[in-house]
């Protein structure tokens, strides 16, 4: 393959693809927990400084995360893949600066609280 | 669990329903009627799962897809958070589909009366899974109408599951389908909710 050669169809990365890995640094799995698509993160201490040493993306999901927010709508607000929302988040959860809430699982849906909770609150829209 | 820390604040639990439905049955429009907010939308990049990926040079010249999922939320109270997800309309992501109904209350089948075949896949995999699921029929205007019967004979759904008319687009209607749905699967799964 000579020096001239464009960029084939199968080498093409494209742009929307990159920009995930470039603001994860690569990792594609975060440092701790699992975090579902529902898993809730809320914001926890005052906002770190610039020593915290934090990407830009750290701070938008901390101030998202002011009111409780799931990973599906986080990755909605910033526009980023689930996947790159979910390393962040092990990333400010190891700093202590999220508290996280795994969603309600299977085993409990016997909860009876929870269906009162639902009708209720959709009753009341 | 990693998450479990007690010295933090508490943080809402997360509950979800499944809209499910053919192309164009109605799935977001439904989402946008009882949501708090205008319908959001999610991306997962999709790689090979079956290999690691922990760095850009293995991204190279491997395939990449993208899922869009529809949704939205309706906060309950302090406790308790709903969020609706519209599934992903092509069959080809039915593993989405695996990680969306884990630990669903429940799911709604949208059905268009034009097209009824196209709720025959999420109604084989509802029933397959077990998830608890209603049937709802979009009326739209100048669709086919047919009677409940009609539909539950075409679907060939057995009478324990919940099958009504609604218009996705109002709000009243729409909360209706997930208030039955909720005290169909409280039935299936817990004792009866009034």
């Amino acid at each position: 393959m000579s020096a001239t050669d464009g960029p084939t169809d199968e080498h093409w990365i494209d742009p929307e693809i990159i920009r995930p890995y470039v603001v994860t640094r690569g990792r594609t799995a975060p440092t701790c927990g699992k975090f579902d698509l529902i898993s809730m993160a809320l914001a926890i201490g005052p906002p770190p400084g610039p020593e915290a040493g934090l990407d830009p993306e750290h701070h938008s999901v901390l101030r998202l995360c002011r009111e409780p927010k799931s990973v599906a709508e986080i990755a909605a607000h910033l526009n980023l893949p689930a996947g790159t929302i979910r390393v962040l988040l092990g990333d400010l959860f190891d700093r202590e600066l999220v508290s996280a809430q795994e969603p309600q699982p299977e085993v409990d849906m016997h909860d009876m609280k929870m269906y009162r909770a639902v009708l209720d609150g959709l009753r009341s829209l | 669990m990693a998450f479990d820390r007690s010295e933090r604040p508490r943080v809402p639990r997360a509950i979800k329903i499944l809209i499910a439905g053919g192309f164009g049955a109605g799935k977001t429009t439904m989402v946008g009627a009882v949501s708090e907010t205008r319908p959001l939308r999610t991306e997962e990049i999709l790689t090979d799962r079956s290999v690691g990926i922990d760095d850009l040079t293995s991204v190279e010249g491997k395939r990449t897809t993208t899922v869009a999922m529809d949704f939205g939320r309706i906060t309950l109270n302090d406790e308790y958070v709903l969020y609706l997800f519209g599934t992903p309309g092509q069959e080809r992501f039915w593993f989405v589909w695996d990680e969306l109904a884990e630990g669903a209350l429940g799911a709604v089948i949208l059905a268009d009366t034009r097209r009824l075949s196209d709720c025959f896949p999420s109604v084989d995999y509802f029933e397959r899974r077990g998830t608890p699921f209603v049937v709802a029929v979009n009326c739209f205007d100048g669709a086919p109408s047919y009677e409940v019967d009609e539909v539950r004979l075409a679907l060939q759904l057995a009478p324990s599951i919940p099958i009504l008319l609604c218009d996705a687009r109002k709000r009243d209607s729409s909360r209706e389908v997930l208030i039955t749905l909720v005290k169909h699967s409280a039935r299936l799964r817990a004792e009866p909710v009034g």
